[in-house]
């Protein structure tokens, strides 16, 4: 019997009590995943997630491209967060190819990236909401989405997948008024966001269900390496934006949200609070901006760098630090494009957390965790 | 005319027209008169103008329009209409599908969306009669290792029963199918069959997420009929009947969530937890355990329990009506009958009527039937409403609610009803 069980089931003896269920990857609460998980009556007593159904090959397909060819599809493992995703391959790109960015282009990258955080925040959410049957928490976040959606398209023409950021700079200026444009709809969608509160967060049902559920304690977050919201909501100060500045962040005031309780409650509240944090950043940018200028640096055709070569740059992105070592031995195309992504990392967490609880908690810490699958698999 | 139909010829249209005239003539004699006449020999015949109509005779309103009425309302008078249309089966399953409909709009309209909207023109309007065409048409597809006599004949039995509930449901004075004396136990008791059909169903389909969701709708039902039962213990001491009828009638002048406010939401909360619906819709939760106990069920036989769901529905909404509410009481609004029917209106050179059998339902009866249905309508939009705020609980927070805080109401309200008796207020000498 032990011969044939997945391998990283604790259990090593099957009892008759113990229920195995196949929790994906045909299941509504699953994502394209699976969790193989064994119960005893209503509590879970083995977790093993099984990703790996959304493997594309990213990493091996980025040798094959040059640089700038890959930019889009490097952004596909998160289409809804796909400026962010693709952030650290440009910044990465571009010093080991010696690129200059201009300095509008660089506030541009930081207002895309945070409207492009708060959409894919708002997806997470939700799903976050269906996930535990509020099924108005599903809707609203989903139609304010659009706000933003809205606005990216007017920056890059398409809709959730931009190609926007590429090594030396962005793609295309912001279109005219597009200053008045996104400071109305950012000020509305926050406005929005906080109307949250009433019908989520402070609904008495939803506090007693989700708080002390799947405690991630400050030490055991660290050990396992999340990063992220998950890191935030267990009360590490970490946020890579305050602590490891990249392109402007370092001249804007970003305040970064940290809650001490580390429960699924909390977890599902700090990329909220996040949210309305990027507004903030959003509102800082486009006062400092520059107001006119070149936005993308001339590039000539199959750019190389000198000789052998590597870099790692990493960002915050909306699921956490999220990091992209390259490898060039001189040729046009990189010898090596890999991917540290947040997503894998939270999920190393949630056996532990999983283990001990009611079956009924396991959509609300699975998807507390801020887990993307197909960002897992790449 | 060619690209929509090539090889039109009007001969063969006018022949298509006679063909489908044809076939209508013939399954109209053979199959539908056949059934009009099996109904009428059940039904006591009117006598009109000192003549008994049989059967045979009654035919004859096919020709005389004075004749038809007084069969109308002959067939009125039948149990078999009061089982199949008017207290019964047809008027709740009207209700049910309002209810369908006016869920998934208000719904959407909560959550800035527009809802059904294509089908039927109107809003939507027809959503409902398309839902059931696809799920008629669909493949019921069985579970290899299901059980499967118990597996098919589940939704059946759910559907009998949330029947058999909605029959002991009093609409208007004198209008109810089953008029019994022990109709509150009669309640009780209809309601304890839904657990063992849940889990009979969950069971027998031999798979693991049905059978958590049958084994979390047994705890579920199990645990909230004690509640359920204790909270209608107060209207029961102060009316001493348990006859549903009487209860109504005994709320002529106010209804008794004035005196008994606290049972009205013990049972209001038990009756969310019984109807499965969100916050507790645990049985059903689709991110654990897919559809629960309906996880297996496909085609009609899906449709059959949505039906007996929303039968259900209505069938707890018009208790929650008759016991708390006051029933069918109510200020009359309704018009008295125009006498003047009876005998014939002159319209200039033209005399209509006199109609013979009018008034088809009394005064009464439609006056009260209107104050039932709205105030049963109000109580669906409150049952409904919960299901755009709340998220859904948990099994052990569900349980200790259950177990704990309702069963404690449920006595504070058994003891309020007990001081209110004898302290003179109600019963003998009181108010009623």
């Amino acid at each position: 019997m032990t011969d044939i069980m997945p391998p990283g089931l604790a259990l090593k003896k099957v009892d008759e009590r113990i229920m195995t269920l196949n929790v994906g990857p045909q299941h509504p609460g699953s994502g394209h995943m699976r969790i193989v998980v064994q119960i005893d009556g209503d509590y879970i007593v083995a977790c093993d997630p099984d990703p790996g159904y959304v493997h594309r090959g990213e990493e091996k397909m980025a040798e094959y491209r040059n640089y700038i060819t890959n930019v889009p599809h490097l952004e596909r493992p998160v289409i809804h967060d796909s400026c962010n995703v693709l952030y650290p391959y440009v910044l990465g790109a571009e010093e080991i190819l010696g690129i200059e960015v201009p300095e509008r282009a660089k506030y541009v990258r930081v207002i895309c990236s945070e409207l492009n955080r708060c959409i894919y925040t708002m997806y997470w959410l939700a799903i976050y909401g269906i996930f535990l049957g509020h099924s108005t928490m599903f809707m609203w976040p989903a139609g304010d989405r659009e706000l933003l959606i809205d606005l990216m398209e007017k920056v890059s023409g398409a809709r959730v997948t931009h190609a926007h950021f590429i090594p030396g700079g962005v793609r295309n200026d912001l279109p005219a008024n597009f200053e008045d444009v996104c400071l109305r709809q950012v000020n509305y969608f926050e406005k929005r966001i906080k109307e949250y509160a009433a019908v989520f967060y402070d609904n008495p049902i939803l506090i007693s269900r989700t708080q002390d559920t799947g405690v991630l304690s400050r030490e055991n977050a660290i050990r396992y390496g999340t990063t992220g919201s998950v890191l935030r909501a267990s009360g590490v100060d970490y946020d890579l934006r305050v602590k490891a500045p990249y392109d402007v962040y370092d001249e804007l005031d970003v305040h970064t949200n940290v809650m001490k309780e580390g429960d699924s409650y909390a977890r599902s509240k700090v990329p909220w609070l996040d949210m309305m944090e990027s507004c903030n950043i959003i509102r800082q940018a486009l006062q400092k901006m520059p107001k006119s200028g070149s936005v993308r640096t001339k590039l000539k055709p199959n750019p190389k760098t000198k000789g052998p070569a590597t870099v790692y740059k990493r960002v915050e992105s909306g699921r956490g630090s999220l990091g992209c070592y390259i490898v060039s031995d001189g040729k046009t195309e990189p010898y090596r494009v890999k991917m540290s992504v947040p997503s894998f990392r939270n999920l190393l967490a949630m056996p532990n957390l999983l283990i001990g609880e009611k079956l009924g908690n396991m959509p609300s810490v699975y998807w507390s965790l801020n887990y993307w699958p197909v960002e897992a698999d790449r | 005319m060619s690209a929509i139909a090539p090889k039109f010829k009007l001969s063969e249209f006018i022949k298509s027209l006679l063909d489908n005239a044809f076939w209508a003539v013939l399954l109209a004699s053979l199959i539908g008169l056949p059934i009009i006449q099996i109904v009428l020999f059940y039904i006591e015949m009117p006598v009109i103008d000192g003549e008994l109509l049989t059967p045979f005779l009654a035919l004859t309103w096919l020709a005389d329009p004075t004749r038809s009425l007084p069969i109308l309302k002959a067939f009125m008078a039948t149990d078999m209409f009061r089982v199949m249309a008017f207290p019964g089966f047809g008027f709740a399953a009207l209700i049910a599908a309002g209810t369908i409909f006016i869920e998934r709009k208000m719904l959407a309209k909560l959550q800035l969306r527009v809802g059904p909207f294509y089908c039927g023109k109107i809003e939507g309007i027809l959503q409902l009669a398309g839902d059931g065409l696809k799920l008629i048409s669909k493949e019921i597809i069985i579970p290899a290792k299901a059980d499967k006599p118990i597996f098919w004949a589940a939704p059946v039995i759910f559907v009998a029963t949330a029947a058999a509930f909605v029959a002991l449901i009093p609409v208007a004075p004198g209008w109810v199918v089953a008029d019994i004396d022990l109709g509150l136990l009669g309640v009780f008791a209809v309601i304890g069959f839904f657990p063992i059909i849940t889990i009979l169903s969950a069971w027998s389909a031999n798979s693991k997420f049905p059978f958590i969701g049958g084994i979390r709708a047994l705890f579920q039902m199990v645990s909230f009929e004690i509640p359920l039962i204790l909270s209608l213990l107060g209207v029961v001491i102060l009316t001493g009947t348990l006859n549903l009828s009487e209860i109504a009638a005994s709320q002529s002048s106010f209804p008794w969530i004035v005196f008994l406010p606290v049972g009205a939401i013990v049972f209001f909360i038990t009756m969310l937890a019984e109807l499965e619906r969100i916050p507790f819709d645990l049985p059903e939760a689709e991110s654990e355990i897919v559809a629960g106990w309906l996880t297996e069920f496909s085609g009609m036989m899906y449709g059959l329990v949505q039906l007996g769901t929303y039968l259900k529905l209505y069938a707890f909404a018009g208790l929650f009506v008759v016991l708390f509410l006051g029933g069918w009481n109510g200020p009359m609004v309704v018009p008295p009958f125009p006498e003047e029917l009876l005998v014939g209106v002159e319209l200039g050179p033209l005399t209509v009527g006199p109609f013979p059998g009018l008034p088809l339902f009394d005064q009464e009866m439609l006056n009260g039937t209107l104050w039932f249905v709205l105030k049963t309508v109000g109580v669906i939009f409150f049952i409904l409403l919960p299901r755009g705020v709340f998220p859904r609980i948990r099994i052990d927070m569900l349980l200790s609610l259950g177990w704990t805080k309702l069963i404690g109401l449920a006595f504070v309200n058994i003891f309020i009803a007990l001081g209110l008796l004898y302290a003179g207020v109600l019963g003998p000498g009181g108010l009623q």
